[in-house]
């Protein structure tokens, strides 16, 4: 084998990052690395913050919010507060990445290795980027939608415009589909086929209740609610069913709309994600030092970097924000190569299906159909518990003590796993409202309703948004909940009901 | 399969946009923070942006999230002392069960303020649209003119010391070229005739002397040609245009006998302030000038223009002799812009009114852009006001107002430069 190093700078040039990447690429195929075709551009640390605050979209419509975020981040930088991000990538096809132009060759190797080879394989294989995004028209529909925003600004006013953006972003969370698939249908062809679909329900209806007398069947018909079955999807919803809204409007939220269900994917995989793209180039780099290629001091860096980027402070210091996704994702697919490769009686007992087998393929099936919710009740092991000495906390207000519920012994492994994989389970943190009611034949007012997940209420900032729900549906919107007693409370009601203006 | 693409010379302001979309939806805070700034800031110091800072409750996003309360299990990395089953007093502020939460809000740092700075030409446009003078700016103030020569292009004719001697001679080489070079296609024809001929030298011995006849004709046309011709040659042009002056002095006169109080200086300041900004926007060069007086009028700098103390009568005509000592000396009125604001609570000694009526219509007025005369008191006009108002009757460039507190000044200012908008456009 040739011993051939590759330079290791620390500058970097074009020629050299066409290596790096050409040797990257090679080995990643060894190891059947799927990517889309990589576009990676080099940009400054300025141009960095641009692209930090238009939350990873390559083009952004404008509005005053991403403004915000990029005087955030400016400050924060500029402070001293938060080093960037060495990269940004992007799920499209070809997936954009960006490196920075301050960066070190061994960082741009470490870059590449970790965002065109880890995540870009990610985006094109897991399960949920294949069923909710598509990566070929994610650059063409946010250029379309930036100029139809900037369209309908000059046809309707700035004001209007970010007015009714404000509204559907704070109803953004509301605005993604989560058990079927996305229609590619147009409004016209999805209003026939919803009629027809009614038609035939109807005509169900009618068969099934033809031997009761037509008196009852008037009478429960008037108290059928509408929709018949509560809407998860708020912003849906009130695109195809508010009364007020103009076609731009209704245009306006649908783009809101497709951008959330775009990034929803990555909000459930974010342990997966980066542990995927972090091991991938922890393992890319290591087999390329193998092979002879990268020199020592090469290899100490990208090692110091990636240490720092895996460190999990304990609960104590004051370091410490929560869970590590780096850390915990690289850890368990390091761990699930070891159990494939050096199974311990405790592992094969855990895992029966995969201790012992090829870890090229385990790996590569967990990170096709899982997320992080799923794999982490999948894969998460007893040793790896302990290796992070994790304990569980369960706070119950009614409760004068948080009391310990478990930690990483024998008896606490499984409670412990559940309790992490609740903990990045989207529905358990973000609150469950559902479209409940509209009253069409009456006021017109929308009724949503609200289940608490483990009596947790909704935060005050209920009332705010609930206000936006109103600027998009046009008449009064009421926010209720069930109490485990089984009566309705109403949380919160816009326009406030002062007078009785019945 | 990648490619790399170098974005590093694209434009680093994607953002402006947005940045300039938050600026304008959070107006009227940010222009709260900018007039505020205006006191602490020196009359000249307008070359900086200004630090913002917006309470930052006013710009949430809202969105439906999770409360405190109800039941929640979290699960924490490093256990060092816990078993199961162990109580722990729950701490205060909830701390340790909201982190990890994906939730990490901005404020993290605790800032109460979201803090930023914004730039000079910001800060500038924010002050002047708070004074809603939209007219001033299109309407710049008449500025001096004086001609300035340019180059304009070549033209055929001139002095000699402007001929330019690259364009001569691509002239010259142009028409040479022009005229000899179907001259010199014959002769090459004739030159190669005559080489074919010359191998037979006996045979051809008559057309081989025609022939060199020819040739020898032919070079003598072309050596005729000359070299330069007055055709040929280009001078530079020049023409005089009229560019307005880009200097302008600024004098600051301020009444500080012992009945101005440092409120009323402060107001003054402002006004001062506003001037000046305000000026910037038209001209390039300003220096300003800060006569005090009381009985006796001094030129001082700006510290002590508005902070020390001085008592004693009030002459107003002194701080008018000295600044047209000044403008006689420094500043020559055909090449700067001169604008004068003067300050004061209207005291003046009786006597002395007239005569500063005299100076201004004599001396200051012809030769000023501006005066501006603001009086800051709440009781009743004295002789300098009245003498005052009579000299902005007639006075086109003359303006006097009145303010009674600090509210007044951004209303009163634009009273005072709308006459000479109104002027400029008449």
């Amino acid at each position: 084998m040739s011993r051939n190093i590759l330079s290791d700078g620390p500058d970097w040039t074009f020629d050299l990052l066409g290596e790096y990447q050409t040797e990257i690429a090679r080995v990643a195929k060894i190891y059947r690395l799927d990517t889309y075709p990589n576009q990676i551009e080099v940009i400054t640390a300025e141009q960095m913050m641009d692209a930090y605050s238009s939350v990873g979209m390559p083009i952004g419509y404008s509005h005053w919010s991403f403004g915000k975020k990029f005087i955030q981040t400016e400050q924060n930088y500029k402070r001293g507060a938060m080093g960037l991000a060495y990269e940004i990538v992007i799920n499209s096809d070809p997936c954009i990445a960006y490196l920075m132009e301050e960066n070190t060759m061994p960082m741009q190797a470490l870059v590449m290795a970790h965002a065109c080879y880890g995540h870009n394989s990610f985006f094109k294989g897991n399960y949920l980027f294949k069923t909710w995004t598509d990566a070929s028209s994610i650059i063409d529909y946010l250029l379309f939608a930036k100029k139809y925003i900037a369209e309908c600004e000059q046809k309707y006013g700035v004001d209007e415009v970010e007015n009714l953006l404000d509204s559907c972003h704070a109803l953004m969370n509301y605005g993604v589909d989560r058990y079927k698939r996305p229609q590619q249908i147009s409004l016209f062809e999805e209003q026939k086929r919803q009629k027809e679909r009614e038609d035939y329900l109807q005509s169900q209806v009618n068969e099934l209740w033809k031997t009761i007398p037509s008196q009852h069947n008037e009478a429960e018909t008037q108290k059928a609610r509408f929709p018949s079955e509560p809407q998860e999807n708020i912003l849906y919803f009130i695109e195809k069913r508010a009364p007020l809204l103009e076609i731009w409007q209704r245009e306006i939220i649908r783009i809101v709309r497709k951008i959330s269900q775009y990034f929803y994917p990555q909000k459930q995989t974010q342990v997966m994600n980066e542990g995927w793209a972090t091991f991938w180039h922890y393992t890319l780099l290591n087999h390329l030092y193998d092979e002879g290629k990268l020199s020592d001091a090469f290899m100490l860096e990208v090692l110091q970097s990636h240490t720092n980027v895996v460190y999990q402070p304990p609960y104590n210091s004051p370091y410490y924000s929560g869970i590590n996704p780096y850390a915990l994702g690289f850890n368990m697919m390091v761990d699930i190569r070891r159990i494939c490769e050096n199974p311990t009686e405790e592992d094969k007992y855990w895992f029966p299906e995969f201790a012992g087998s090829n870890w090229l393929d385990t790996l590569h099936f967990a990170m096709e159909n899982f997320k992080d919710e799923s794999f982490i009740s999948q894969f998460l092991s007893p040793k790896l518990m302990r290796d992070f000495k994790f304990f569980s906390i369960l706070d119950n207000e009614k409760e004068t003590h948080l009391e310990v519920s478990a930690i990483h012994n024998e008896s606490g492994y499984r409670a412990i796993r559940q309790a992490l994989s609740e903990q990045y389970n989207l529905s358990n943190l973000e609150p469950n409202i559902q479209v409940f009611n509209v009253d069409i034949r009456g006021d017109r007012s929308l009724t949503l309703r609200y289940t608490p997940h483990n009596d947790i209420p909704l935060a005050n900032t209920k009332d705010q948004v609930i206000k936006h729900l109103y600027r998009l549906w046009g008449f009064d919107v009421i926010l209720e909940q069930e109490t485990e007693s089984g009566e309705i409370k109403e949380l919160a009601r816009c326009p406030l009901a002062t007078a009785d203006n019945v | 399969m990648a490619h790399f693409i170098d974005r590093r010379l694209n434009g680093k302001n994607k953002n402006t946009v947005n940045r300039q979309r938050f600026i304008r939806r959070y107006k009227r805070q940010i222009k709260e923070a900018v007039s505020d700034a205006i006191a602490k800031r020196s009359v000249t110091d307008v070359e900086n942006g200004e630090s913002i800072s917006i309470p930052s409750r006013d710009m949430e996003e809202p969105i439906f999230h999770q409360g405190k309360g109800g039941k929640r299990e979290m699960v924490h990395p490093g256990n060092d002392q816990f078993s199961q089953g162990d109580k722990i007093k729950r701490p205060l502020g909830g701390q340790g069960q909201g982190a990890g939460e994906g939730d990490a809000s901005d404020s993290g740092e605790g800032q109460d303020d979201f803090v930023f700075s914004i730039s000079k030409d910001e800060y500038l446009d924010l002050l002047f649209e708070d004074l809603a003078l939209p007219n001033l700016k299109k309407n710049q103030l008449n500025k001096l003119v004086q001609m300035k020569t340019h180059r304009a292009g070549y033209s055929n004719d001139g002095v000699p010391s402007n001929i330019d001697i690259v364009r001569s001679l691509q002239g010259s080489v142009a028409r040479r070229i022009a005229m000899t070079a179907g001259k010199k296609r014959q002769l090459a024809e004739l030159e190669e005739t005559l080489a074919k001929l010359q191998k037979n030298k006996k045979e051809n011995q008559s057309e081989i002397a025609l022939l060199e006849k020819e040739i020898e004709q032919l070079k003598n046309k072309i050596a005729t040609v000359p070299f330069i011709d007055t055709f040929d040659l280009r001078f530079r042009n020049y023409e005089k245009r009229p560019e307005p002056s880009s200097k302008a002095v600024m004098f600051c006169l301020m009444d500080v006998s012992g009945s101005m109080d440092q409120a009323t200086k402060e107001t003054a300041k402002r006004f001062y302030i506003l001037l000046y900004l305000f000026l910037t926007r038209t001209y390039k060069d300003i220096e300003v000038v800060y006569i005090r007086h009381h009985t006796q009028a001094k030129e001082v700098d700006e510290h002590e223009f508005f902070y020390s103390q001085e008592t004693g009568g009030t002459i107003v005509s002194s701080a008018l002799k000295l600044m047209d000592e000044i403008i006689k000396e420094r500043y020559d009125s055909e090449q700067w812009n001169i604008y004068a604001a003067q300050a004061s609570d209207g005291d003046n000694w009786a006597d002395d009114s007239p005569q500063c009526s005299d100076w201004l219509t004599n001396k200051i007025l012809p030769v000023t852009r501006y005066y501006a005369y603001i009086e800051i008191t709440t009781r009743a006009h004295q002789s300098l006001w009245r003498e005052y108002q009579i000299l902005a009757d007639t006075h086109e460039n003359f303006a006097i107002q009145h303010i009674k507190s600090v509210e007044d000044i951004y209303p009163i200012f634009r009273e005072l430069f709308k006459k000479d908008a109104t002027a400029d456009v008449a």
